[in-house]
């Protein structure tokens, strides 16, 4: 299947200071280290479930997180540890996750897919597709109604873009004027279907006309061109209040997860795309531009040599999450709460749930090994009546 | 007959009917070129085209939505959905829709269709695609429930479905996917619904286990038998909608105990559903409490040790079974 090369971005965005320059180079090069480590402690089982690994699309997390505010959200999908990891969060943590491991982002309970970062205001990713779109309204809400000037950025996949929770936030944004910028991340396939075979519209950028709101196409392998555009939505979304969709065109190198004999795309096709690999295209750019040297270069690979390697060393000390925590954090216990058994069958508050949390009444129930039915039978004896 | 797994015998069921009526199609998720997320739709593409072997946007509720209107219109579409959970996006046109339309309009119009979905635990695969809803589907009046356990009944279970003109939602389970068995030769072997399967015959207790917990309860019986001297009937209800209660409530009255195993959750649960059917009706026959087994009462973690720790295992179904020869409540589950 032939496909067509896409358009590009109109300008070719300036070449910004050194400082900055390390930093995005920095920050690509982490994720896609962090990411062939990922796939290779996956083979070799450390990390289960699900594993889909955005190599080739750093230039899209890394150019937007890095004009985005400390106090921004950001939001992300399945596909999601280079969006934490672009928003800072550290690569033992993510490694650690994805070994399940109580050190992980989600003490090991969520897995690849869902890694959170609440201090770095990394709001998740999401194993539904789509299933983050109505959260990021729901976040930019929060911001309108509390008259702060924080905007939410929700990537999000092409496939995403056809789902019900797509058109029903876009138009639910632009109705309210909430402070969203909507990135959608076009690799051109949704698992192995391509834009062609799932989307009427194959200029994604064009979704935004439905709901009156700006919409435009980037190249998502150029991160100064991802930066320059995607900080321009920013501030616009930030003055005006409107949502905005950004279109980044770009591609994964690797399967959909793990298991995909990619039966459904050229070889030549991922040829073509590695041609303009993100990292590769901007160190050119940076030597040519004389900003960074080789030597630069040379460093920040190694740099993120190492922080992978800690990472896994990290993940690999740090202990499984005990057993006794499984029903941990399903609910708050507190005096509103009251007492509870989390599984009815247990004749006894569960374990796992917060004893010291416990109102009194609940814990004095606990201590003489009081149980709801027993509870229950007292009151029935008390009272004289059946429940 | 021949030896096959369970993602061909799924496979087959379609296929065989595709080819006996033109009327049948797929549509899903990556049902055609990728050949499905589970590969159970292998082929299918290559032998009917695209015309009935449709490739979907990711958009649940409406793929169910058009499978509804299609099959109002005389068609059976057999959807595919990739997971249980993704099930829930769709939730609307099963319920509100496909369920209520033939009784909403009188019987004026029927929903001949099959909703598949593979569900179930034990890949790591997280809290929002490891989860067990036979329960939320068997609370719906309109809907047929299966839940086949061998490859047998999954193809003759899903030609019934297909060939059946109520809507019906298919569950299976990722894990039995690559479980081979025996499977009856020819076209024509359909299971009819509402015929539980009963596994291994026993007097002191009946387990009743459905999808990959039937092949724990069995596993679960012959430990009882080697180690405890306890003779169990292991039941496989094989559909939840209709349920052959009958089978059931003849082998309680025969052990005088049960035990219910299920993997999905346990406020409301297909345990806590039948164990008030078999309590309503059996009572008198009863010498213990019906024991439940399920799954933990939490969202599925990653972490392998915690998501084994949430799924029954054959241990938890000697204890449940033990503790009704016992007359006492099940201990807390030691991990
Ligand atoms: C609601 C829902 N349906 C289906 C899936 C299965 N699934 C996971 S990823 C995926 C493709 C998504 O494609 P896209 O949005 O383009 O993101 P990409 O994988 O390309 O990053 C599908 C169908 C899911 N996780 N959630
Ligand atoms: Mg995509």
């Amino acid at each position: 299947m032939p496909r067509s090369v896409p358009r590009y971005g109109l300008c070719m965005a300036k070449v910004p200071d050194r400082q900055i320059c390390l930093e995005l180079l920095g920050r690509m090069c982490l994720i896609r280290r962090f990411e062939e480590e990922a796939g290779r402690q996956y083979q070799r089982a450390k990390a289960g479930g699900f594993l889909h690994l955005a190599i080739g699309e750093e230039a899209t997390f890394v150019g937007t997180t890095s004009v985005m505010r400390d106090d921004d959200y950001l939001i992300g999908t399945y596909r999601t540890h280079g969006h934490a990891l672009a928003r800072g969060t550290s690569p033992d943590a993510v490694m650690a996750e994805l070994f399940g491991r109580e050190t992980g982002t989600s003490g090991g309970r969520g897995g690849s897919m869902h890694i959170f970062d609440w201090k770095r205001r990394f709001m998740g990713g999401y194993g539904i597709v789509g299933g983050n779109l109505p959260l990021a309204a729901g976040l930019a809400l929060a911001s309108q109604y509390r008259e702060e000037d924080t905007v939410t950025v929700c990537m999000f996949g092409d496939g995403a873009s056809n789902t019900g929770n797509f058109g029903e936030t876009m138009n639910l944004a632009a109705l309210w004027d909430l402070p969203v910028v909507f990135l959608v991340e076009n690799n051109l396939y949704g698992m192995g279907t391509s834009i062609e075979r799932h989307s009427a519209v194959t200029d994604l950028s064009r979704k935004a006309e439905g709901y009156g709101i700006e919409g435009e196409r980037i190249d998502g392998m150029d991160v100064l061109e991802v930066r320059e555009r995607v900080s321009h939505h920013l501030e616009e979304v930030r003055s005006k209040g409107r949502p905005s969709l950004v279109e980044a065109f770009t591609y994964r190198y690797r399967g959909h997860s793990a298991a995909d004999p990619e039966v459904y795309r050229e070889k030549s096709e991922v040829e073509e795309w590695l041609a303009k690999d993100p990292i590769e295209s901007f160190i050119r750019r940076c030597l040519e531009d004389g900003v960074l040297n080789e030597d630069d270069v040379e460093a920040a690979r190694r740099e993120a040599d190492r922080s992978v390697e800690a990472a896994v060393r990290f993940a690999d000390e740090s202990p499984e999450p005990a057993l006794e925590s499984l029903y941990e954090e399903l609910y708050v216990v507190s005096e509103t709460m009251g007492w509870y058994a989390v599984d009815e069958r247990s004749p006894e508050p569960h374990r796992g749930e917060l004893g010291e949390d416990a109102p009194e009444v609940a814990k004095n129930l606990a201590e003489s090994g009081a149980s709801h039915a027993e509870e229950a039978r007292e009151r029935q004896s008390r009272e004289g009546v059946r429940e | 007959m021949s030896e096959i797994r369970m993602r061909e015998a799924l496979r087959d069921a379609m296929a065989e009917e595709m080819r006996r009526d033109p009327d049948v199609f797929v549509m899903g998720e990556d049902v055609g070129v990728f050949q499905g997320a589970f590969k159970v739709t292998e082929g299918l593409l290559d032998e009917f085209g695209e015309k009935r072997v449709r490739d979907t946007p990711i958009s649940e509720n409406t793929i169910v939505g058009t499978g509804v209107g299609a099959a109002m219109a005389g068609l059976r579409p057999v959807v595919e959905l990739m997971t249980v959970n993704f099930s829930l996006l769709a939730l609307d046109q099963i319920v509100n829709h496909a369920a209520a339309i033939p009784y909403m309009f009188n019987g004026n119009v029927r929903v001949p269709m099959v909703i598949r979905m593979p569900g179930g635990g034990g890949h790591q695969l997280g809290p929002t695609h490891s989860h067990s809803f036979e329960a939320l589907y068997l609370q719906v009046p309109g809907l047929l429930v299966a839940c086949p356990s061998t490859p047998a009944d999954a193809k003759a279970l899903l030609k019934a479905a297909i060939r059946d003109d109520n809507p019906v939602v298919f569950i299976e389970h990722e894990s039995l996917y690559g479980i081979k068995g025996e499977v009856p030769d020819g076209d024509d072997v359909i299971q009819r619904f509402g015929e539980a399967a009963i596994r291994c015959e026993g007097s002191d207790v009946t387990i009743v286990g459905i999808l990959k917990m039937a092949h724990v309860a069995e596993k679960a019986a012959a430990e009882l038998e080697d180690k405890h001297g306890i003779s169990a009937e292991v039941i496989d209800p094989r559909t939840l909608r209709p349920l052959d209660l009958d089978t059931i409530l003849e082998s309680v009255r025969k052990t005088n105990r049960a035990v219910i195993v299920e993997e999905g959750w346990p406020h409301g649960g297909v345990g806590a559903n039948l164990s008030t059917l078999i309590t309503e009706q059996a009572f008198d026959y009863l010498d213990a409490p019906v024991q439940r087994v399920t799954g933990a009462d939490v969202p599925m973690p990653y972490s392998r040790r915690m998501e084994q720790a949430a799924i029954p295992h054959e241990e938890n179904v000697i204890e449940a079974a033990l503790a009704t020869t016992e007359g006492a409540f099940p201990r807390e589950r030691q991990d």
